[in-house]
Parts: structure tokens; C-alpha cells; sequence
């Protein structure tokens, strides 16, 4: 005889058992080898970038929650994935009271105000990341060298700034491959590149760790490939033509591909599911939109790099995808378009 | 549609899910007739349509086999005694959908044996098409494979239309059920008179029985039985993918066509057919035995002896668990049906109906529900869907009352299959959102009719 309170609930009874958290989670697992070899490249300074920017993302997520009389959201990872990325696109030599700020920008206004998880139109991370480079445009301009012998035991000398004076400049401050390029014609090597030798934001120096984590979560699905295939295939095509028209004037293909924050961009931020389209057709449109942008921003554009007003676009762009694209439906003979 | 074997690549529909089958629970376990209890409850409604009118009287006596409620209009059946006895009740007793509903109750006569003493009917041979498709509404047939539409409405070609193709369905793609797979095995006899009964009168071209490749022994047997006839038979292995049962689904995957929304599959000129429905078929007319007793499936990790059990229409659940060993205290949730698309019940104390395929009992390992987050356009309902509709979007739309929107989104043609709330990561009950968004519009356009 069964002496229970039987469950009641509609069907399906079963479930896949695969949770947002835990797709969220995986996202943290695949940028950790990023944000390890970006403490391992920049040293300390990195190391302090990371964690200050993820724990201002997290407690403000938390602490909004409160104040809203809800319950705390960060079990759900999401705010981990936006602190973790915020740090990963500023320079390692970041001044820890602006990355700071960043956070709790990131968080409040890039997702919060819109209704939290689910909800946001942009990518929370470039939020932040633009309101910083609106308000700090030298510091987030200001480049650390690689690999200093001395970055393990020693900070760069902008991280203490105190908040709200101008960060001290660094003795030796090392500029990125973009900027180089745009400001003085100055290219850097492939391999050097892909495999991060170089100077940069934060996370976006390797190519390679960065592609690994987009492979570890397109194979899991739990990322749509194609938006970051869409946006390669587009810069490559884009700026292979002009290559081909000038190789001069014009960076070639695979400089493009992978300098700047277009592999970090195209992995982790593009493929935002919240702040991108949903059908397959809409995020090849998608991908193609921000690969024109980064060309045009990049090459005509007074900014050496273009990835992050790009996204930023194109999410703003997404819903209207969406409305467009409808996929054709079972038993119907085409697709239809409102 | 191209020639397939077991090892080839095989026939399906795109999309869909491979949620975990649990089928070795009870796929092994011949069908065990339960023994005769004491009471039976029979509800006027089991199938979709008017209900059935009763024709005895209370403190009558009634064979088994005999027609106690008759069809109340075209779209409705007839309703037979279970069992030797007399009828004690005529009034509400409990349905498994939920409600008190109109039935007969029998008291079983306990030093009957229970054989069936009526006469069969004339050979179908030698009737007409209008008099067998009144004989199978007498006969009180229904599709068994679970959305219990009377089968005779189903077997009525309308003037001029050609059924080209004739489908018998053994895929039973829902985890767990396994009644249609032993059928398959103990009844192959029947089935395959079934088909020739059917095929009598529809005369098809062709003839596919399409069954998942997850019952290889099922397909060998029939393969067997079918090879060397006189039908035009093919046997042909599907995909093992969840919903390939569902018509649509079916005749997609097998003939490589689609069936517009709002249609029909006679409209592209195909009968589908459940394996039960077959059987059942067979039974009437070469053995007199009327829609009567059906084959469940008693299954799940809270059933103590998981079993495949012939029981009498009208038997009350709790009769069939405790045939079973009975449900043990892990029981978290009892279902009728399917874990994808049945019912879930609050007590056993409901009678067996000819639409439930089988009793499941779940513990909490299977139904884990895991709190809800905001939708977060991962796009895996999407890939799930087996009609390519947007369920994220109508989920959206559902929330905000705009049914209209959700109609041009196509929520009509959704089957409730489930597929979109099995993927969802952050458990958003899409499949319900979906029922309230299709009855507020039938409901609107109702209003709309009157006014």
C-alpha cells in the first residue's frame, strides 16, 4: 500500500536533465585556460584584472538581487561568465578601481535594468567594456608588454592608482599588433599571434587556448558554431579582397583574423545565446553583420579595433533578425516572412 | 521511399529527441492476462466524440461481450460488458482524466467462466464497406495508441478520396511502453489478419509497418509473417527517435512527405494504423470479441514486478498495480500513458479505459524537475521540435496573453509531443504554456462563431 504525497504536474514527466547552470558553468570551464594564460603572460596585474572584475560582477549581481527583494542570482554563473569576460578584454595593466566599476556597470545596466538573465539586449560584458573605454580612454588604451621577466613578483605601476586620479605610465609600455599596424604600419607575425606572444587586452592574445574553448563548448552544444565560423569566414573574405586590392595599405586575411579581440569576440562574446539570434539562418546573419562592421570599423574606422562596437551592433540588431527569419514550419511550403 | 535494412541507414523524420528508452523493464515479459476482479467501472466516454448511450438498466444481467452502451452519433463507439455479471450502477465515478464522468458499473458474476458466448460477426469478406465500418463502431474500436479516436471515422474513406498507402505503427516511441512490441511478437497472426481486413477494403497500394529498430526481434517476425503473402507488405525499420510514432511523423519519415498543417493523412492518401488497433481488429471479427480488454504496459522503477498485462476495460488500476507486485514507496508520480505525453493521476482508484497504453510509476531519479531560469535562447527547443515551429518564441508570446501572435507562430499545429520541454535547460513548461495559448484561441474563435 503506497502512503505518499504523489507529485502532480503536466506532461512531459521526463526531462534531458541538462541545466542553464550548468551550460553556464561549462562556459566558465572553457575560458579558464584564457584567463590562465593571461596570468601566466601579464603576471600579476592580469591576475588582479581577472579577479577584481569577477568579483565585482558577482557582487553586484548578488547585492541587486537583494535589494530587489529577489533571490540572489549567482548560482545561475552567469555573472561569473560576464566578470570573467569584462577582465579578460581590458588591459592587463588596468587600473583595479576602473575595472572595478566596470563590474558593477556590467552587471546593472548591461543586465539588470533589462530584468536579469534572459533578458539583456547586449552582451553585459561590452557594456561594461564601452562605458569604460567612453570614461577611460587613455587607461584602457595603455598597453603592458608580455612576458617581463620581473611579472610575477612585481604589479604594473597603473594597477594601485588611486580612484578618480590618472594612472602613472608605465617605463615600458608595449603596443598591440592592431595598433601597431594602424599607427605604424608595423606587422606582426602569424605564429606569434596564434599563439600569443604578443601584447593585448587581457585574454585575447591566444588564438589558440581561445579556438580550444570554442571547440570544448561547440561539441557539448553549447555554443552555436556558426556564429563565430560566420564572422571568420566574413573578415577573412572581406579583407582578403581589399588584401588582394592593395597589399600595401590593407592587413592581410589572417592578420585579421588573429590580432585584436576578434578570436576572443567571435568565441565567447558574439555567441552571447541571450543577446544573439536564435534561428540558424538569423546567426549566419548575424556572424556576417559583425564581420563587416570589424572590417569596416578596423580599416576605415579612426579605432584600431572594431570587435567590441560590432557585437554591440549586432545585438542591438538580433531581435530584429529574429522577427525576420522565421523558419519554415512542418507541412507549410515556404517560409514566412512578416 | 528507399530500401532500408537494420544495419543501413535508417528512415526518420528531422528533428526530434532520444530521451532514455527504459524499455528492458518490460520488454522481455510476455503478456500476462490478469485474473477477473470483482467490480468494473465503465466510463460512457473513452474516446474522443459524443459519449455512449447507455442501454441496460441497473440490476440487469449482462454477458461478457454484450453491448451495454451504443454509439451516440457518428463520432463515438460503443461500450460492451467486461465480464459476466450485472449491472449495479449507472452514474459518476471517477475518470482518469481527472474528473467524475457517466459510467456502468458490473458487479462480475463469480461462478461465470468468463468464456465468451456470443456468436461472431459475418466474415468481412462477405460485407459491404458501410456495414464494416458500422460493424467496427459497434465493435466499440478505437485507436489504441493513445489519443483513443474512434477507429471507424478513421477507416471511412470518403467518396472519391484513394488511400494509396496503408500504415500499421509499431514504433511505441515513448520511453518505457512496451505493449505494442509484445503484441508485435505474440500476435503477429493477428496483426497481419488484421492488415489483410483492412487491406480488403481500402485496397493500397502499398503497405509499410513501421517499427523503431530498437525491436529487432519484432521486425524478424513480421518480416517472417509478411514475406511470401499476398499483400504488397514492406516491414520497414525506423529510427529509434522520439516522437517517430506520431502519424505525421510516420509518414514523413517513411515516405519522405509532409502532411500540411491543419490536414490529414488521408489527405496525402495514407491510413496509419496502430498495432493494437489491428489486432483488435482481428479479434472482432474472426473471434467475436468486441473492444474489451487491451494490453498495458506496468512499468517504471516504483513498480515492483514491471510486467505487460491483458486486463479487462473497466478493471480499476490499484487491481492492476497489485497484479504487478505493487507500487513501492518510491513512487514520486503515477502516469497513464507514456512519460512523454500521459497523464499523471493523483489516486489509483480510476478504472483502465481503452485509450491507456500502459501505468507508470516514477520515482523522484526521473522526474527531478530542476527550478526554472528565464529562457535564455540557447535554441535547443528548436532543434527539438518535429514540426520546425518556434517554441521559444510562443513560450515568450504565451507569457504575455498574445494568442493571437501565438496562432501566427502555428501553435495550432503543435501535438503536445513534449520534445521542447524535455530539452529545455532551464524548465520552462513550454507544452503547457502551449495547451492554454490552443484552448484561449479555439475558445476565441468560438466566441467569434456565436457572435
Amino acid at each position: 500500500m503506497l502512503n505518499k504525497t504523489l507529485n502532480i504536474s503536466t506532461s512531459p514527466h521526463i526531462v534531458k536533465g541538462l541545466s542553464t547552470d550548468a551550460i553556464m558553468q561549462n562556459v566558465v570551464w572553457a575560458l579558464l585556460p584564457v584567463a590562465l594564460f593571461a596570468v601566466y603572460s601579464f603576471g600579476m596585474s592580469a591576475l588582479l584584472v581577472l579577479l577584481t572584475t569577477l568579483a565585482s560582477s558577482v557582487a553586484t549581481e548578488h547585492f541587486l538581487c537583494r535589494f530587489s527583494k529577489k533571490k540572489s542570482t549567482i548560482s545561475d554563473w552567469s555573472a561569473a561568465i560576464t566578470g570573467l569576460l569584462l577582465g579578460l578584454t581590458l588591459p592587463p595593466n588596468f587600473p583595479l578601481w576602473m575595472a572595478f566599476f566596470g563590474g558593477v556597470i556590467a552587471i546593472a545596466l548591461g543586465k539588470f535594468i533589462f530584468g536579469g538573465l534572459g533578458y539583456n539586449v547586449f552582451n553585459p560584458a561590452l557594456v561594461g567594456r564601452a562605458v569604460l573605454q567612453a570614461a577611460f580612454p587613455v587607461a584602457i588604451t595603455t598597453w603592458y608588454p608580455a612576458f617581463l621577466p620581473n611579472r610575477f613578483s612585481t604589479v604594473s605601476v597603473s594597477t594601485f592608482t588611486l580612484p578618480f586620479l590618472e594612472p602613472a605610465v608605465d617605463a615600458s609600455t608595449g603596443a598591440t599588433p592592431l595598433a601597431a599596424f594602424k599607427f605604424d604600419q608595423v606587422t606582426t607575425g602569424t605564429s606569434e599571434l596564434a599563439l600569443g606572444l604578443i601584447s593585448g587586452s587581457t585574454g585575447e592574445t591566444c588564438a589558440v587556448l581561445i579556438l580550444l574553448g570554442g571547440l570544448y563548448l561547440a561539441a557539448r552544444k553549447m555554443m552555436n558554431w556558426r556564429i563565430p565560423i560566420a564572422i571568420f569566414a566574413t573578415v577573412y573574405v572581406l579583407s582578403g579582397i581589399l588584401y588582394l586590392i592593395d597589399k600595401q595599405e590593407y592587413p592581410s586575411p589572417v592578420f585579421m583574423l588573429f590580432s585584436g579581440g576578434l578570436m576572443l569576440g567571435a568565441v565567447f562574446m558574439a555567441t552571447d545565446m541571450v543577446a544573439s539570434p536564435i534561428t540558424s539562418l538569423g546567426v549566419v546573419i548575424y556572424g556576417f553583420i559583425i564581420g563587416l562592421l570589424v572590417v569596416v570599423i578596423r580599416i576605415w574606422g579612426g579605432l584600431p579595433e572594431g570587435v567590441m562596437y560590432a557585437i554591440l551592433l549586432a545585438n542591438a540588431i538580433s531581435p530584429h533578425i529574429d522577427n525576420m527569419i522565421r523558419p519554415r514550419v512542418y507541412g507549410t511550403s515556404k517560409s514566412k516572412r512578416s | 521511399m528507399q530500401s532500408t535494412t537494420l544495419t543501413g541507414p535508417l528512415l526518420t523524420f528531422r528533428h526530434g529527441i532520444h530521451p532514455e528508452e527504459y524499455k528492458e523493464l518490460s520488454s522481455h515479459r510476455p503478456i500476462e492476462r490478469m485474473p477477473f476482479v470483482e467490480e468494473y467501472i465503465l466510463p460512457l466516454s473513452q474516446h474522443i466524440g459524443a459519449p455512449a448511450r447507455p442501454v441496460v438498466r441497473e440490476g440487469q444481467r449482462v454477458r461478457r461481450g454484450e453491448l451495454i452502451a451504443e454509439p451516440a452519433g457518428f463520432v463515438s463507439v460503443g461500450l460492451h460488458a467486461p465480464v459476466d455479471g450485472t449491472v449495479t450502477a449507472i452514474g459518476l465515478f471517477g475518470h482518469p482524466n481527472g474528473q467524475m464522468s457517466p459510467a456502468i458499473r458490473i458487479k462480475a458474476d463469480r461462478f461465470s467462466s468468463q468464456r465468451l458466448t456470443l456468436a461472431p460477426p459475418i466474415p468481412p469478406e462477405q460485407i459491404s464497406a458501410a456495414d464494416f465500418i458500422a460493424a467496427v463502431q459497434r465493435a466499440g474500436l478505437v485507436g489504441l495508441g493513445g489519443a483513443a479516436f474512434p477507429a471507424h471515422v478513421k477507416f471511412s474513406i470518403p467518396e472519391g478520396r484513394h488511400i494509396r498507402c496503408l500504415m500499421v505503427n509499431g514504433c511505441e516511441c515513448e520511453p518505457f511502453l512496451t505493449c505494442d512490441h509484445r503484441l508485435m511478437l505474440e500476435y503477429a497472426d493477428e496483426l497481419m489478419d488484421g492488415v489483410g481486413i483492412l487491406q480488403h477494403f481500402i485496397r493500397a497500394e502499398k503497405i509499410y509497418i513501421g517499427i523503431e529498430a530498437n525491436k529487432p526481434d519484432a521486425i524478424a517476425v513480421l518480416r517472417e509473417k509478411a514475406g511470401g503473402g499476398a499483400l504488397p507488405i514492406e516491414v520497414v525499420p525506423l529510427q529509434v527517435k522520439y516522437p517517430q510514432g506520431a502519424e505525421k511523423m510516420m509518414i514523413t519519415a517513411i515516405l519522405g512527405e509532409e502532411v500540411p498543417g491543419g490536414k490529414l493523412p488521408l489527405d496525402v492518401g495514407v491510413l496509419v494504423s496502430n498495432v493494437g488497433t489491428t489486432v483488435a481488429l482481428s479479434q472482432y471479427f474472426r473471434q467475436g470479441l468486441p473492444l474489451i480488454e487491451r494490453v498495458l504496459t506496468v512499468t517504471g522503477p516504483a513498480v515492483r514486478r514491471p510486467a505487460n498485462v491483458l486486463v479487462p476495460l473497466g478493471a480499476p488500476m490499484r487491481a492492476v498495480t497489485d497484479f504487478c507486485g505493487g507500487i513501492s514507496d518510491e513512487a514520486a508520480r503515477i502516469l497513464l500513458g507514456g512519460p512523454m505525453m500521459g497523464v499523471v493521476q493523483k489516486s489509483l482508484d480510476v478504472p483502465v479505459v481503452k485509450g491507456i497504453s500502459g501505468i507508470l510509476a516514477l520515482t523522484d531519479a526521473e522526474v527531478r524537475d530542476f527550478s526554472t531560469y528565464n529562457c535564455i535562447r540557447c535554441g535547443r527547443c528548436l532543434e527539438a521540435c518535429p514540426l520546425f515551429l518556434n517554441p521559444a518564441r510562443l513560450g515568450l508570446l504565451a507569457r504575455k496573453g498574445l494568442w493571437e501572435e501565438m496562432e501566427a507562430y502555428n501553435v495550432l499545429d503543435c501535438f503536445e509531443c513534449g520534445s521542447c520541454s524535455f530539452v529545455c535547460p532551464s524548465g520552462i513548461p513550454l507544452v503547457q504554456s502551449f495547451r492554454v495559448g490552443k484552448a484561449m484561441i479555439r475558445e476565441q474563435k468560438a466566441r467569434e462563431r456565436q457572435g
